[in-house]
């Protein structure tokens, strides 16, 4: 409590001294602890973790400029940020805010939003195999907008609804087929692929019912699309970020001890059945939301949370490096799809897809691996 | 059956059911942890040894009866401030991937801590402590992953530590490890019981280690029911041994502590030939060790 830190603890030979009046440099764990000196606040800040976090949004911040000034029109930054500051009318603001930015946008809320999905999932199930696409939730999103598509061909925003009813649904139905053994484990996974495979053989199945122009809608929706997304779209995804991502990242302390074991959790004070329940009720929704938007896009939940883990060498779930990569990896790949091969239009599902196979055998591969050993 | 050592101990448990779906583990029991005692619970596999330190650190709800914990019903007390008071080590638990030991048993300080109370100046002095004490702080940069089982072993024991609670639970903490670090970690949790006057409660499955550091001893019977409590020396008689395990054998002394030794009766076919037609074979071979 003394304002002399590192005077907190004894004298330990060799330990380094603290760095600043507020700044100090705890002996036995990593980063940096930032404490008022009454010790009535204090906050562990990770160098590794805020240089990551950094060097993500810059790269965010490139794509998101190439983005809005590149394309059939070029525009220069200038005009771009006229544009954005609503100095401009004609042709920059239409391009930018109309066609530009809520495409942008939504890439970037829909990465995020699959990438914290992705990473409170495998965290909750304790297999990096654990991610919204693998067991079937990106599925049953799709079978609910391919419901409201052919059966009942309803509008955009009923398609999104269906989407996100079905994912939901899906959800619910992998938990009941758990029999009561919680989300986690490689059982999980095993499950929900066999969900997966179902219902992929239901969308099969409402393709072939489908009348021709049906059945073309229903295909551009299957392969994620960023393509002729407005501020409608843009909207609802970043309601549903804005809503969803605040609950993750309070719990996110919680969820970093639930991941050593629900009894070693308990055994630390977590709720870990209400904490279990609050995250995965958000990460689906999440995933729900994501899809109803774009349609199914691969990879991003999968390969974000990982990646971010990775670079930023943290022992927890790292959310917020997380939703900066899906949102980084979304617009890139995006951007890639639209300008490496224009003029044909190439949705984004195929670029995240193509990456997303090759990641997926890499990570079967090391975790049969690690279950061996 | 309540405690005879002290009035009222700290924790204590009345009447209580305990049951996993609808298999009772537990039918029943009462029993009391003497404060400041080294209590070990033994009996044979399945006989609900790790459930009832289960429902003592409120991880099981009791299907009948209850824990009080400091008078007061345990259901009664919040999440963190269970948490606060008894330290539970389970029989299994996953290091994070990566994870250095340092941050590990820094983990343990999460009931103090808060979104704004991240790593206080008694976090600090909690965790070194605890680390000096288990003889891990030279390994705080080292990964977990890199550690053997004893190290390892050490290190979630620290994090117990570092939670500060006078009470500490260890769900089987000898499991997995070699005869050396088995002893080793025994003898670090006597020293904890010893010096700190912390109250220590420990399944083991080893009857002698059991008689050798518990100074209190709860033997539990297949079918969930306490066969005996009380000190090894009173409650550990071949009878008992033979009524609960269904095995012959002899209560002798430890030749070291002076604390009840059992030794299995041998069947006749492995008895060596008499040496001098006198004693049986095991009076001979510990008269020798003696």
């Amino acid at each position: 409590m003394s304002a002399a830190r590192g005077g907190g603890t004894a004298p330990h030979p060799g330990s380094p001294r603290a760095s600043g009046r507020f700044a100090h440099r705890p002996r036995v764990i990593t980063g940096t602890v930032l404490r008022t000196p009454a010790g009535g606040l204090s906050v562990r800040v990770r160098g590794r973790t805020l240089a990551v976090t950094a060097a993500i949004l810059l790269a965010l911040l490139a794509v998101a400029l190439v983005s809005l000034t590149t394309g059939d029109y070029e525009l220069t930054v200038a005009e771009v940020l006229r544009a954005l500051a609503g100095g401009d009318s004609g042709g920059a603001d239409f391009i930018v805010n109309t066609l530009r930015l809520p495409r942008l946008l939504t890439a970037l809320a829909v990465g995020a939003a699959l990438a914290v999905s992705g990473a409170l999932l495998t965290s909750l199930t304790g297999n990096a195999l654990g991610s919204p696409d693998i067991i079937g939730f990106t599925n049953g999103s799709a079978v609910g907008a391919l419901t409201v598509i052919i059966v009942l061909h309803g509008s955009m925003t009923q398609i999104a609804t269906g989407a996100l009813i079905g994912g939901l649904a899906t959800a619910a139905a992998v938990h009941l087929l758990m029999l009561g053994r919680g989300l986690q484990g490689f059982r999980l996974v095993v499950i929900g692929i066999g969900v997966s495979a179902l219902l992929l053989a239901v969308n099969s199945y409402l393709i072939t019912r489908a009348t021709f122009q049906e059945a073309l809608e229903a295909q551009a929706w299957l392969i994620g699309s960023l393509g002729n997304r407005g501020w409608t779209h843009a909207n609802a995804i970043l309601i549903a970020v804005a809503v969803l991502l605040p609950p993750a990242f309070l719990l996110s302390r919680r969820l970093a001890m639930v991941e050593m074991g629900d009894l070693t959790a308990t055994a630390l004070g977590v709720d870990v059945a209400r904490t279990r329940a609050v995250l995965l009720l958000v990460s689906v929704a999440l995933a729900a939301f994501a899809t109803a938007v774009t349609g199914p896009i691969w990879f991003i939940a999968l390969a974000a949370p990982q990646l971010a883990r990775r670079l930023t060498r943290t022992a927890g779930p790292a959310l917020l490096p997380a939703a900066l990569m899906g949102a980084l990896l979304l617009a890139a790949s995006d951007l890639a799809a639209q300008r490496l091969f224009a003029p044909a239009l190439l949705p984004v599902g195929t670029a995240t897809g193509t990456i997303g196979g090759l990641y997926l055998i890499w990570l079967l591969i090391t975790e049969s691996r690690k279950s061996r050993a | 059956m309540t405690g005879t050592n002290t009035p009222t101990p700290r924790l204590r448990a009345e009447d209580l059911t305990l049951s996993y779906d609808r298999r009772t583990v537990a039918d029943h029991l009462g029993v009391a942890i003497p404060d400041r005692s080294f209590t070990v619970i033994i009996g044979p596999n399945a006989c609900g040894k790790s459930t009832l330190l289960k429902a003592l650190a409120r991880m099981l709800k009791p299907r009948a009866g209850q824990v009080y914990l400091d008078g007061a019903a345990l259901s009664s007390y919040r999440s963190r401030e269970v948490a606060r008071r008894i330290g539970l080590l389970p029989q299994t638990s996953t290091a994070p991937g990566g994870i250095t030991v340092g941050d590990l048993v820094a983990r343990g300080r999460y009931p103090h801590q808060g979104m704004l109370r991240q790593w206080s100046a008694e976090d600090e002095t909690a965790v070194v402590e605890a680390m000096r004490q288990t003889g891990v702080l030279e390994l705080a940069d080292r990964p977990v992953d890199d550690l053997s089982g004893g190290q390892r072993q050490r290190v979630w024991l620290s994090m117990v530590l570092a939670q500060q609670t006078s009470l500490l639970l260890l769900d089987e903490p000898t499991t997995f490890l070699d005869i050396a670090h088995q002893v080793d970690v025994l003898d670090l949790c006597a020293e904890l019981h010893a010096r700190k006057g912390h109250t220590v409660v420990a399944v083991l499955h080893d009857l002698n280690q059991a008689c050798r550091y518990a100074t209190h001893l709860i033997v539990m019977r297949p079918g969930g029911t306490i066969a005996a409590q009380g000190a090894p020396a009173d409650v550990m008689t071949a009878d008992l041994v033979e009524d609960v395990f269904g095995l012959p054998c002899r209560i002798i002394d430890d030749p070291e502590t002076g604390t009840p030794l059992m030794v299995p009766v041998a069947p006749k076919r492995f008895a060596p030939e008499d040496p001098e037609g006198g004693a049986p074979a095991t009076d001979a071979v510990m008269a020798e060790r003696r």
